[in-house]
């Protein structure tokens, strides 16, 4: 199977107290893609913005990889959705807001809006810094899904593109998956020895997928692989956390509608409470 | 249940069936009396409950009967449908029972095995506690012999003076008898479980009081005269106790008092009945989960069955089962033997029934309230924090003056409230409440379960947590993570604690981590943790006693360590087969020498539950041997003859050594290996030192001297013994 490689990466730049993080995330991220990097400002191109923005550039530590910047007004959500359409930008780097005091990360609207309709992969940064910190170990879902298979190797290549050492790949089992329900010692076991041979089962189905990676990615990571029983979309999110991982991948959803913003369900609690860097494949 | 399962130590559960039976019947009476019911419908309840439930049930050594819960609701009940008259009220009161029965088998089919995790512990406490202070007032009256007096609690309050008084004035010589026996019933109550004599424990307390009835009858009509309480105040029952069943009357059912009783009933059945059963989890010897939703189901049934046939609410209830494991029950035909010999009891003794003062059963009564409402669950409350004193106060209050219903809805909101306060942050509730917030996995290297909890954590969603945690096998070992969460509340600490024992028991591992870093202002384990900002208030602790400043310096004198508090020696019981339904409340002034081998504590520990409850606090010495040695006991006075019941266990007798034989009794599993033990040496040190009660479970030995905290002469004395003992036999 061919590696989708990323060539070119999209990133939307206002002039906030975090741009020059911002930048230079991209840049790094970029530069270890191998990619070219194209850099949005919604609005106006004026004097004093550009010195500022070469400024900032130049301050960056190392080689600054192929970049452009693209200075348009208009609605900051359509404006950069027509920038990775023209651009066909593989990846699209966002950053998320941090809501005061409340150590938590949410998305903006626009930012929201983005993640729905990006035509390419979506990254969503939940602290982006100036200095680089290193991207030890990231989390992939396993869920049975048609597009599971591109995200786990989507994952592959990212995680060993940022020089990751570790990747887990959680297999989110529903509750219900089990019938059987704990009243006493003996449902207990039932249900326990249900929960194994399930578990068994999946773990099968995933090593069936990891077999088709390229040897040469694999090698660098370690790869493991753990089934959680829970609620979808959920429970990866709160792994994630717990794991202290830097990177979690998951599918796109195949579509969102008013439903599921109303009764939040996979992507949506992840969304609404980042628990690290989030990687959404399409 | 298997048919062998039924048969398996049939012995001791007749046994234990019959002295709950003992127990049962004096309050079976009383209760239903209380409840505004005739005295045989306490008896029904306690018949068809123990048959049905122990038939159909989920769980394993509990007893089914009337509740002490129920009583305040049914008398409301039966007043208000009846409109001042009882007869109409009682038939109107077996219509809503049968409902709330049918109520109960619902909520069993859908389920509801957890609702009384949905209430906040303070706020229930705070309403069984209101419910202890009305069964308390209403009773002392009648145990005055006062049948008339009728109010609510706080008039009831302020009419004790006029009580006694009106006693003094215009108190018939009968009356004078009646509430004397009274009196000397509830002296009975209280003071049973201070006097430590094993011939005077062989009949339980409830019983005594029966007796002493029944004993004052006998003296007047054998000196002539006969009874002089006038018959009003002697219980009464049907001619035929086999015929006559009431017939319910179900015309009310379209009027909402009606329904507001059937809901309280099923609420307050439910939550009793839960709460007993999880209480009772935690004792049984085999360490079984209950089915709790088949349990609901039984109690429904039973319910709605004595419902018909004119009896009260089935529930479960703790002391009795208390009792009852403290018997050596193994299964629930103990609680069959109960009913059947209830049933057989009241057939053969009706006549002697008829002889027991109302006074007597009134005493009964008064302790179980005074036991609801005791002082010490207030100091309880205020050293979990100040907070849950308030909680506590405010629903027990407002229970006082409106109703259990709404009383119990006041103590929810009340405790929300606490909660936003004590974070200063509505958002943290509002925001994340219908969110999933916990986590669980097996982790793939340690095989351990990790459950994550995020947000927060309290009564309004522990469900959740608890639903994870009822899906890991308890002899595995969990760890429950709250280092996301920002603040967890005393309900779930202490379900939380419950948990730990439970693991504990079934040979796993439950562990708490990350509540560290959260604040408290109390240093109770239970108290509310948060990681929002909260000025710290210390409301316990410093200034320690002479003794404990004595034990300090005996510690240190030898170089060993001294602790105030444990917590985690709470378990140190568990091994010994005689403390096996004990349960310790509290390990403290912990003195203890290198490696821990050698230990001196004051513990306070408690067998049975409610007003079967009896504590003792007293000094254990352990010593933790290095050879293997026999299991037994050595004891003077025989106090430890408990461990006679267990199976396996002999008396053993020394021929070589008849003295010694004759002055203490050794008990033990293997005569052969403990009479090789006892050589000539120990036999001379064991005799030296017979003030003592050693036991041994093979590998450590425990050490009491009195059922009291020993001084700290006494503390340094056993000491000493320890080491000598640990010598001779480590050599």
């Amino acid at each position: 199977m061919q590696q989708k490689q990323y060539n070119t990466v999209v990133v939307g730049v206002a002039f906030s107290p975090n741009i020059q993080a911002n930048v230079f995330e991209a840049l790094r991220m970029s530069k270890m893609f191998n990619a070219s990097l194209v850099m949005v400002h919604v609005g106006e191109k004026t004097n004093e913005k550009e010195t500022a923005l070469d400024k900032i550039i130049s301050s960056f530590d190392g080689a600054v990889p192929d970049y452009r910047v693209l200075w348009k007004a208009g609605n900051p959500a359509e404006v950069l959705l027509g920038a990775c359409a023209g651009e066909n930008a593989d990846l699209l780097i966002l950053g998320a807001i941090k809501r005061e005091g409340l150590l938590k990360y949410y998305l903006g609207s626009v930012a929201r809006k983005l993640t729905r309709k990006a035509p390419c992969d979506v990254l969503l940064l939940i602290k982006p810094s100036v200095d680089r910190v290193a991207c030890s170990s990231g989390v992939v879902n396993g869920l049975a899904h048609p597009k599971t298979e591109e995200a786990i190797d989507r994952a592959f290549y990212v995680l060993s593109s940022l020089g990751a050492q570790k990747l887990t790949i959680v297999e989110e089992i529903p509750e219900d998956s089990v019938a059987i329900k704990v009243d006493d010692d003996r449902s207990l076991r039932k249900s326990t020895i249900a929960k194994e041979r399930i578990k068994l089962r999946e773990n099968s189905r995933v090593q069936g997928l990891l077999s088709h990676i390229p040897k040469s990615i694999k090698e660098n990571l370690e790869v493991v692989v753990q089934p959680i029983f829970g609620r979808r979309g959920y429970s990866i999110g709160h792994y994630a956390r717990v794991a202290r991982a830097d990177l979690l991948v998951m599918n796109a959803p195949s579509k969102l509608t008013l439903w599921d913003r109303l009764f939040p369900h996979d992507l949506e609690y992840i969304l609404s409470d980042l628990p690290t860097d989030v990687l959404i494949v399409r | 249940m298997s048919k062998s399962s039924i048969f398996s130590g049939l012995r001791s559960n007749v046994f234990a069936g019959f002295v709950v039976s003992l127990i049962a019947m004096p309050l079976a009476l009383g209760l239903a009396i209380a409840s505004g019911f005739p005295p045989i419908a306490g008896i029904i309840a306690s018949v068809v409950g123990g048959v049905m439930v122990a038939v159909l049930g989920g769980s394993y050594v509990t007893i089914t009967g009337p509740g002490n819960g129920l009583v305040v609701v049914l008398l409301g009940a039966v007043t208000v449908l009846g409109e001042g008259d009882m007869q109409a009220g009682y038939l109107y009161a077996l219509a809503a029972v049968i409902l709330s029965g049918v109520l109960l088998l619902l909520f069993g089919f859908l389920r509801f095995g957890s609702l009384s995790d949905f209430f906040p512990a303070t706020a229930i406490q705070g309403m069984l506690s209101a419910i202890g202070i009305t069964i308390l007032l209403k009773q002392l009256y009648v145990m005055f012999g006062d049948l008339e007096t009728k109010g609510a609690a706080f008039e009831l309050l302020l009419g004790v003076p006029k009580l006694i008084q009106s006693l003094f004035t215009d108190g018939s010589t009968g009356q004078w008898y009646a509430a004397g026996i009274g009196v000397v019933s509830l002296l009975i109550m209280v003071f049973y479980s201070k006097i430590r004599n094993r011939f005077f424990h062989l009949v339980p307390a409830p019983m005594w009081v029966v007796l002493l009835a029944l004993g004052f009858d006998a003296y007047f009509s054998l000196v002539g005269g006969g009874n002089p309480i006038s018959k009003s105040l002697l219980i009464s029952l049907p001619e035929n106790l086999l015929g006559g069943v009431p017939t319910p009357n179900f015309s009310k059912l379209n009027q909402p008092a009606f329904w507001g009783v059937v809901v309280s009933i099923t609420l307050i059945s439910s939550i009793e009945s839960l709460l007993s059963i999880k209480a009772v989890d935690k004792l049984d010897p085999q360490k079984r989960r209950s089915n709790t939703n088949k349990d609901m189901k039984a109690l429904g049934l039973a319910t709605i069955v004595s419902g018909f046939l004119g009896g009260m609410n089935v529930v479960t209830v703790i002391a009795r089962s208390s009792v009852n494991v403290n018997n050596q029950a193994s299964n629930r035909s103990a609680n069959f033997f109960h009913a059947a010999f209830l049933f057989v009891m009241v057939l053969v003794f009706q006549d002697q029934l008829r002889r027991i003062p109302l006074t007597s059963l009134a005493a009964i009564l008064v302790y179980t309230g005074y036991k609801l409402a005791a002082p010490a669950i207030f100091v309880r409350m205020y050293q979990i924090g100040k907070e849950q004193l308030l909680v506590f106060l405010t629903t027990l209050i407002s229970t006082l003056l409106t109703d259990l219903i709404t009383g119990i809805l006041i103590g929810l909101l009340a405790t929300f409230v606490v909660h936003v306060l004590l974070n200063k942050a509505f958002w943290l509730f509002s925001r994340n409440l219908l969110k999933p917030n916990v986590l669980m996995y097996k982790e793939n290297e340690t095989q351990n379960y990790y459950v994550g909890i995020i947000h927060f954590c309290t009564f309004l969603n522990f469900y959740k947590l608890k639903s994870k945690l009822d899906k890991i096998p308890q002899d595995e070992r969990a760890v429950v993570d709250f280092s996301l969460c920002s603040f967890v509340d005393h309900t779930v600490q202490e379900s939380l604690q419950n948990y730990e024992e439970l693991f504990e028991r079934k040979g796993g591992g439950l562990e708490i981590i990350g509540l560290d870093i959260h604040e408290t202002d109390s240093s109770h384990p239970f108290a509310v943790r948060t990681l929002r900002p909260m000025k710290k208030l210390r409301v316990f602790g410093g200034g320690r006693t002479k003794r404990q400043l004595q034990l300090e310096a005996l510690a240190h004198e030898k170089g060993w360590a001294y602790k105030e508090a444990t917590k985690s020696q709470k378990r140190m019981l568990r091994d010994h087969p005689v403390y096996q339904t004990t349960s310790v409340e509290r390990v403290y002034n912990l003195i203890e020498g290198p490696k821990k081998r050698l230990s001196l504590c004051d513990i306070h520990y408690s067998e049975g539950a409610f007003i079967a409850k009896e504590n003792i606090q007293t000094t254990l010495l352990r010593v933790q041997l290095d050879k293997e040695i026999p299991v037994f006991s050595f004891d003077r006075e025989l106090l430890l003859e408990k461990l006679s019941h267990l199976a396996g266990i002999h008396d053993i007798d020394f021929p070589e050594y008849p003295e010694f034989s004759h002055d203490f009794y050794v008990q033990g599993n293997d005569p052969q290996k403990v009479r090789a033990f006892f050589n000539a040496k120990m036999v001379s040190f064991f005799s030296a030192y017979g003030f003592y009660h050693i036991m041994s479970n093979g590998k450590e030995l425990l050490v009491r001297q009195f059922l009291r905290p020993a001084t700290p002469a006494e503390a340094a004395a056993m000491i000493e013994f320890g080491l000598a003992l640990k010598e001779k036999i480590d050599g």
